[in-house]
């Protein structure tokens, strides 16, 4: 038998009962045509024949006033048709998605490097963006604010300061057997995306606009098109039949570039195609929030957390933009997993000159996890205990706490046993013992270990978000449409959708077509974010479907004469006690007894509530648990590291798609390890980004994948109401890969006989985890025998 | 003209447009959307397509991932260019193509057609294929949703379990069709030495007049060109010369393609040295590395991605004189000669003399770099190539540093020979280091603290997006730490006292 990497990859159903595609792998539904080629994503979309070509030309300054604008050598370059600021914009110039702060087009004040200012419309792609590059604008510049605790001290906010609280914290630390503090600077990330931003407007009937465009949130294109062309929502239609990946950055990101093509292609009366050049989407879209966060801690001789005190402060560049609820989310997320005893976690949002920070997969909640993840290391350290230990007795429970700063109880919860399966099935005090011995007859290469869990809130903390639409049609061929508001990046939304519908109707999954989503199909939808997709949509789709179901059901009673009679849908036909028939038979005859065959779904999650005034209330609908071991090696003298393995197991109540679970799972970890580690943003001193494209910006590559790598389901129902007790699965997965920042930690740590917390601050390039190995040295005065002194 | 197979479809185009890509080509005149442009920039691998050629003995087709992004129009001459399109027939997926459906390979599915074609052309050049196969073949293709676990079994499994597939059983065509091409191409360039001068020959051979993406197939047509166009840039594999196109948005009247002239790429074996060719691709010095200086190979398998690798030359890598380059510090360290010619004359330089200054080099305006002389190693030389970047795959040095010490029989150094890159405004040489090492004894203590703080004090590297200019200082030096280390291991191998015979890891994982 070939040998395959290491690693689960067999799925077994729960649901055997029937042909139900339901918890079964099934294939992700454009897998074929996307192995083919023949998945369509926004660029390949044959456009009419007198579709024109957008670039925009940026501010080479940080901050400033804009004096002057000299744009005649970009009218007058090859191709060129149309040239606008934002004086030419007709309608509303702000596009920022809650509170204002986004120019559409620089308006006199410009508060980033690479902020667009103008936008050029040209016959070719490359035309196009040879004239942007030409323009001349000339700026009095002034000072930019780069550093996060400069804007903090200046009280430079987007968005005020927020807090929550329980108990009396700083009083409790001082009273307690052991403190400690620290701070963290953690670095942001770039979205990556594989297709980068673009969008295609096609002017419809007079002021009529048909967007395509590559969007998590198409009603919020459409909303924002329509207040830049100053028309009505109902003139513009968003579709979006897939990204080329998204994680956040397609969430409020792709709009400007949607709304200039719009403006530009309702001034010209021509079709309009923009997308942006890489280095231009590295540039002048928003990334993953920096943050700084700080912790005073108070424990007891046991390493029981009894009061803390957090600080996160997140780097929300030039506005607003959803800074305000990433934030919030990663003070919900400071305490993770365990009780933090009296607490306060405070969080502030301060305004640099740098690209508006924005949605990014986590959505601030790693890094606040972080802070408490840090403050289970340095408890540990401090004691010499087992990390693992510390992390273990401080998890909420009956014993410690339930409550969480936000005064939600955190009940059920799976940590306890899925920390107890991973550290048998990874056998964490065995490979504990092992690499202790490793390392003490090992001089240069150092390696660490270490098991961190996740426990991640699932609803959008805007709780008017937490709703969805769906419509479904069937035809008269029994072949069943599916519309809903969610959108397919990737991550098998459409997929689990198809699988929904077709197990409702009890039809085989090839008689669904998910299609494109458009907002003239479920209207007013929310982002495609939060993990939120299945949950709010699959739900809405239910709905629709045992809507249609029932109609259904009724007439096929009824011609039965068995009114009100049990009615089964399963294996293509529908059952009546010993009466059958043919799914699409039925469907037939209902079409002709003029039984309506198209319905609307709607879902609104229930259960939650949440008073921001007073910090307190359930804004979650329930948690999403896991937990990940990591080993890593580093080197001492170069501070390259490896991650040798990896296990997993990870909640995701009752798996709708195992297959889809996995790979989010395994995806997530490993975007979430490329964070942590080699993914490293630099701008220079004028607030220039220079790792502005993927030869200096290095998410992981194949070689990065851990050579033992096991993903786990931990497959309990949700014991919410959620669709099928199936849970989300987007983005909690991220979180585990903290371990691999852990493990670094730990490999250090041993140069210290592990009495010492390094201080590494993510991303852990080779560099930082030299520094901290050599820092180590320094307070240990550790003389390894490795056959010489340290330089 | 360039001729070519697109999939089993003979296509003559004009070269006039120097500057279009492969990717434009496919994606903008042929409606072939389904190779993606991820980057434009030989980063991500998301354009990669295969491009098949004749082997030596022409019996049988060899398959190169190439980033189509980054390639120009004069890679495709006289290939049979094959894209994700082609893979499948009749609805009937490639075996690759299902693997990837079978393993949950794709997600958002952008990655994918690279992916696809970066698999197809593991499927068709190996047998027996093991994870770092794997590893080392889609090292250039970038995922980030599925973070690679699913690709990986699908490809174990598929190329381990090949099937003859469409491509195999029509090799045979597609063989006689390249063959056909190849004449039909030689044909006019024949016709004209035939009957004219050389000179006149090149005056009207329309590959090497006009305007354009011109591909001269001899030194003499070459300087023609050079003479003609003397501002036109030359450009072999087209990897860098791309990026200003793609990236800066420049446009070049004329470009001149060294990838037709057989003696560039030619390699000669002596018994103390090998000469390469300067349009010798990486993947060719590769080949070249596993047989002469194993030590080498990893920093080679290291060098960007087998895409680029297929692509790139040696000399592309040398006359561009990057300061962070892989290639010209292992020159500098083998002190290898580079024979540059301008078609009338050929002279030798060191490479020691060749980095002039920042992206400068003492190559005379009219001539090009002809092949680079390798001097073969002496069994008492050590060898070792060390690079230190963010990533381990694909990514550009902070700091690359190349040692070769002689040791006598007491493991004293009788010479050395050093090359970095990173460190300076060039490729750099350590050479106060080189001299004041020798005599020093390899298993000595005190010694390597000493050389750690002479090659830490010996450069001044700025800061960059890479690196800061300390990590870069105190890398050189522990990167000889890390030589001697070896050294010592291999030297306490071969002892029998057992007491001492104790060997120290020093690598967290490397290729090999």
């Amino acid at each position: 038998m070939r040998k395959l990497s290491k690693g689960m990859t067999a799925f077994t159903s729960s649901n055997t009962e029937t042909q139900s595609p339901l918890n079964k792998a099934v294939p992700h539904e454009s897998a074929v045509r996307q192995v083919a080629g023949s998945a369509r994503y926004t660029d390949d979309i044959p456009v009419p024949s007198n579709t024109a070509y957008a670039a925009v030309g940026v501010s080479n300054e940080s901050a400033g006033q804009i004096k002057r604008i000299d744009l005649d050598a970009v009218r007058q370059a090859p191709g060129v048709i149309d040239v606008i600021t934002v004086a030419d914009i007709p309608g509303k110039t702000d596009i920022a998605p809650v509170f204002e702060g986004d120019p559409i087009l620089a308006d006199q004040n410009i508060l980033f490097h690479g902020q667009p200012v103008f936008a050029v419309l040209a016959d070719t792609v490359t035309h196009a963006r040879q004239a942007a590059s030409k323009g001349q604008i000339h700026i009095a510049a002034t000072t930019p604010q780069l550093h996060i605790d400069e804007a903090l001290a200046q009280q430079a906010l987007v968005r005020p300061s927020h807090t929550m609280q329980t108990g009396n914290a700083e009083a409790v630390i001082s009273t307690c057997a052991h403190q400690l503090e620290g701070t963290l600077s953690i670095g942001g990330q770039e979205h990556m995306y594989l297709e980068g931003q673009v969008a295609l407007a096609i002017p419809e009937e007079e002021d009529r606009m048909l967007i395509y465009a590559s969007s998590q949130h198409p009603s919020e294109v459409q909303k924002l098109v329509a207040e830049v062309l100053n028309v009505g929502l109902h003139k513009v239609c968003v579709d979006t039949r897939r990204m080329g990946g998204g994680f956040g950055g397609k969430e409020t990101q792709t709009a400007q570039w949607a709304c200039l093509a719009a403006v530009l292609a309702s001034r010209n009366k021509r079709a309009v195609k923009f997308r942006l050049a890489r280095s231009h989407d590295m540039q002048l879209t928003g990334k993953r929030h920096p943050f700084k966060n700080s912790f005073n801690i108070g424990f007891d001789p046991n390493g029981q957390l009894q009061a803390s005190v957090i600080e996160v402060t997140g780097n929300c560049g030039c506005s607003p933009d959803l800074s305000d609820a990433i934030v919030d989310r990663a003070m919900f997320h400071a305490d993770n997993a365990y009780y933090a005893g009296q607490s306060t976690v405070t969080g502030h949002r301060v305004r640099t000159n740098t690209v508006s920070n924005t949605a990014f997969r986590g959505f601030g909640g790693p890094q606040g996890m972080l802070a408490a993840e840090a403050i289970m290391d340095g408890i540990a350290r401090k004691l010499q205990l087992d990390p693992l230990q510390v992390r273990k007795q401080n998890l909420y429970s009956e014993a410690t706490g339930t409550q969480t700063h936000y005064g939600m109880t955190v009940t059920g919860n799976r940590l306890p046993d899925i920390i107890a399966q991973l550290e048998k099935n990874a056998q964490y005090w065995k490979r504990r013992e092992q690499l202790r011995a490793f390392n003490a007859q090992s001089p240069i290469i150092k390696k660490g270990l270490a098991l961190t869990p996740v426990k991640f809130g699932i609803s959008f903390t805007a709780k008017f978000l937490n709703q969805a639409g769906a419509l479904v049609h069937i035809y008269t061929d029994g072949s069943i449409q599916v519309n809903h508001g969610g959108t397919e990046m990737g991550q098998g939304l459409h997929t689990k959708i198809a699988q929904i519908a077709a197990h409702e109707f009890g039809v085989e999954i090839t008689q669904i077509e998910v299609t494109a989503t458009r907002t003239d199909k479920v209207p007013n939808t929310s982002p495609t974010a939060a993990s939120s997709g299945t949950d709010l949509n699959g739900k809405a789709v239910s709905n629709a479907c045992r809507e249609i179901k029932q109609r259904l059901a009724d007439f096929y009673t009824q011609s039965l004469q068995l009114p009100g009679a049990k009615v089964r849908f399963a294996n293509t036909q529908v059952c009546v006690g010993q009466h059958v028939i043919g799914f699409c038979e039925l469907v037939q005859q209902a079409y002709l007894a003029r039984v309506s065959l198209s319905a609307t779904g709607f879902y609104k999650t229930p259960k939650i509530y949440y008073d921001r005034d007073k910090a307190n209330g359930r804004p979650f609908f329930y948690f999403a648990y896991g937990a990940a071991v990591s080993e890593v090696s580093i080197d001492i003298l170069t501070g390259e590291y490896s991650v040798n393995q990896v296990d997993i197991v990870h909640d995701v109540g009752t798996s709708l798609n195992p297959a889809i679970d996995t790979g989010q799972i395994e995806g997530a970890f490993i975007q979430g390890m490329g964070w942590l580690t080699t993914e490293d943003l630099r701008w220079d001193d004028k607030g220039r980004l220079i790792s502005m494209n993927m030869a200096t910006y290095k998410i992981p590559a194949i070689g990065d994948t851990p050579p033992i790598f096991n993903t786990q389901l931990y497959q309990t129902p949700n014991n919410e109401d959620s669709i099928y007790h199936s849970k989300a699965v987007g983005e909690p997965p991220f979180m585990l890969a903290i371990s691999v920042w852990c493990a670094l930690k730990d490999a250090i740590s041993s140069i210290s006989d592990y009495r010492l917390d390094p201080q590494l601050d993510p991303p852990a390039t080779p560099e930082k985890v030299l520094w901290a190995v050599m820092a180590m040295q320094t307070q240990t005065q550790a003389v390894a025998d490795v056959r010489e002194p340290a330089l | 003209m360039v001729r070519f197979l697109l999939n089993d479809t003979p296509v003559s185009l004009s070269t006039a447009e120097a500057n279009q890509t492969i990717l434009q080509f496919l994606r903008e005149t042929r409606e072939l959307t389904g190779t993606k442009e991820g980057c434009a920039a030989g980063d991500c691998g998301a354009c990669t397509v295969v491009l098949a050629e004749l082997s030596s003995c022409q019996q049988r087709l060899h398959y190169a991932p190439i980033n189509s992004c980054i390639a120009l129009l004069s890679s495709l001459h006289l290939k049979q260019l094959i894209c994700v399109e082609h893979l499948s027939e009749h609805q009937q997926l490639h075996p690759v193509q299902q693997a990837l459906v079978e393993h949950h390979g794709s997600q958002c599915g952008f990655c994918t057609p690279g992916f696809v074609m970066s698999m197809f052309a593991l499927y068709h050049n190996t047998d027996a294929v093991k994870r770092h196969d794997v590893e080392y073949a889609l090292s250039g293709n970038l995922c980030r949703c599925t973070g690679y676990r699913p690709i990986i079994d699908a490809a174990l499994s598929v190329c381990n379990n090949v099937v003859a597939d469409n491509f195999k059983a029509q090799q045979a065509t597609t063989i006689s069709a390249l063959l056909a091409l190849r004449s039909s191409a030689d044909a006019p360039q024949k016709q004209l030495t035939k009957n004219n001068s050389t000179q006149t020959a090149n005056k009207d051979n329309p590959a090497i007049n006009g305007a354009g993406l011109l591909m001269p197939t001899s030194r003499e047509a070459l300087q023609h060109c050079m003479k003609n166009y003397p501002d036109a840039p030359l450009v072999a594999g087209s990897t860098d010369v791309s990026l200003t196109i793609t990236q800066q948005f420049r446009h070049y009247p004329t470009l001149i393609s060294l990838t037709q002239i057989a003696e560039l790429k030619t390699i000669v074996h002596t018994q103390t040295l090998v000469k390469i060719g300067a349009a010798c691709t990486l993947d060719d010095l590769h080949q070249l590395c596993c047989k002469y200086y194993p030590t080498l190979t990893e920093l080679i398998e290291r060098f960007a991605s087998l895409p680029v690798r297929k692509q790139a030359t040696l000399g592309g890598n040398l006359v561009n004189a990057s300061p962070i380059g892989d290639l010209p510090p292992l020159m500098l360290a083998l002190k290898a000669r580079f024979i540059i010619d301008n078609g009338a004359e050929q002279r030798t330089v060191a490479a020691r003399n060749f980095y002039t200054g920042y992206r400068e080099t003492a190559l005379p305006k009219g001539f090009w770099l002809s092949c680079i002389e390798l001097p073969l190693l002496q069994l008492d030389q050590h060898l070792a190539a060390y690079k230190v970047s963010k990533r381990f795959e694909d990514d550009i040095s902070a700091v690359c540093a190349v040692f070769i010490v002689t040791a006598d029989k007491q493991h004293n150094i009788t010479a050395l020979s050093t090359g970095f890159g990173g460190m300076a405004a060039t490729p750099a040489v350590a050479l106060d280091f080189e001299q004041h090492m020798a005599g020093h004894n390899l298993l000595d203590t005190q010694s390597l603290k000493h050389a750690k703080q002479w090659l830490a004090d010996t450069f001044s590297p700025i800061n960059d997006v890479r690196a800061s200019a300390l990590y870069r200082q105190q890398l050189v030096a522990n990167l000889w730490h890390r030589f001697v280390l070896q050294y010592q291991n291999q030297t306490l191998e071969k002892t029998p006292d057992k007491i001492h015979n104790k060997q120290i890891a020093t690598r967290v994982r490397y290729h090999a």
